[in-house]
């Protein structure tokens, strides 16, 4: 009697165990290798921003679409926009189309990048658009995102936010003056126009996202 | 070629006269690199896309300086800093002299980055560090960072015994 009941237990231990083993592997997400593409609709997330409180696109129930930006504070280029990235913000938002920036870094590999140091960065340039930390970097690789600054465009739909646009901010990343091209600008309004977009992807010198 | 052959020689005006003065910097836009990437001689080229701001770009770098010790006859390396315009004299030059880089730096200043990022590989989303490795008969495109032993390796490969 005592022995059946001993590999009873050994049966339950071992199909516990399977079952732990097996949803552990069906819920350790799969690194996309290239990420979304235009037209995929993005999965929400839920991160936490330089005020403490956590966002996520589902808590802008009217917004008509969003300006992702993947940048960060130690990128020398994600610097150089720092500025023109508050100003889509400012322009866009009032129109529907709200910044989320997300910090994919690293903290331990850029300690620059750190959640005190990104509260201290939109508190000198008064940002006023959400700041948020890819904290266990899965976001970043869920967009397919590799540097910074890495922009996306989405657009609300009833299945979900969809990709419109990926790419860099503009044509040129040293001088704002001297852009011939608005990527970001253009595409926005062709949506807010209804439109379609002419230039739905573009590439830019960018840091690597520090894993 | 807008900057064309232009080569600016950047001096550090220096009261002491125990520094040498660094070489002059080569600058050219995406016209004017294209040449290095399309060499159809004899030697394997490695080019390497890198900037003093980018960490993992300078962790690699002396490998890069290493294989072109190490092969001097059969393999050309070509530095191709994307380094900003303002820190060229702050930033590059001194790191150059500081590290007594012995490949070839080249600077590329073209800021309509959309426009020449695909020519180099239609893979390659922007970030660095990149490298190309081609001769006459092979080129392929690395989107990461090497050790020198990967890096080595991978340059086996195009060099016929």
């Amino acid at each position: 009697m005592r022995r059946s009941t001993s590999k009873f237990y050994h049966l339950k231990e071992i199909i516990l165990l399977l079952f732990v083993l097996f949803s552990t592997l069906a819920f350790t997400p799969i690194p996309t290798e290239n990420g979304y593409d235009i037209g995929d609709v993005v999965t929400d997330f839920k991160l936490e921003n330089i005020d403490g409180k956590f966002v996520s696109l589902s808590d802008f129930e009217t917004a008509k679409g969003f300006i992702v930006v993947f940048t960060c504070n130690t990128c020398p280029y994600a610097v150089l926009y720092e500025d023109r990235i508050e100003a889509l913000n400012k322009k866009y938002a009032k129109l529907g189309y709200p910044v989320i920036a997300i910090m994919p870094n690293n903290v331990t590999t850029k300690p620059g990048d750190s959640m005190e140091a990104m509260q201290q960065r939109a508190k000198e340039k008064g940002f006023t658009f959400p700041y948020l930390m890819d904290v266990d970097q899965l976001v970043y690789p869920q967009f397919g995102a590799t540097k910074t600054p890495h922009t996306y465009i989405l657009k609300s739909t009833k299945s979900g936010p969809v990709v419109q646009y990926i790419g860099a901010i503009d044509d040129n990343y040293s001088d704002p003056s001297l852009v011939k091209t608005y990527y970001v600008e253009n595409a926005v309004d062709t949506l807010l126009n209804g439109g379609l977009i002419e230039v739905s992807k573009t590439k830019a010198i960018g840091c690597s996202i520090k894993i | 070629m807008k900057y064309g052959l232009l080569t600016l020689a950047l001096f550090i005006f220096s009261c002491n006269t125990n520094q040498k003065e660094p070489a002059p910097l080569e600058i050219y836009d995406f016209t004017g690199i294209e040449p290095f990437l399309n060499r159809d001689d004899s030697k394997t080229y490695v080019v390497n896309f890198w900037a003093t701001w980018c960490a993992p770009c300078v962790k690699e770098l002396p490998h890069f300086e290493k294989i072109q010790k190490n092969y001097t006859d059969d393999v050309k390396v070509f530095l191709i800093s994307l380094d900003f315009p303002h820190q060229y004299k702050t930033k590059l030059q001194p790191f150059i002299q500081k590290h007594q880089l012995s490949s070839k730096v080249i600077v590329l200043d073209d800021p309509d980055m959309n426009a020449w990022i695909p020519k180099i590989d239609s893979d390659w989303g922007g970030a660095i560090p990149v490298t190309l490795i081609y001769n006459a008969s092979k080129r392929v495109f690395y989107n990461r960072a090497f050790t020198y032993k990967e890096l080595e390796s991978e340059l086996k490969t195009f060099l016929t015994p």
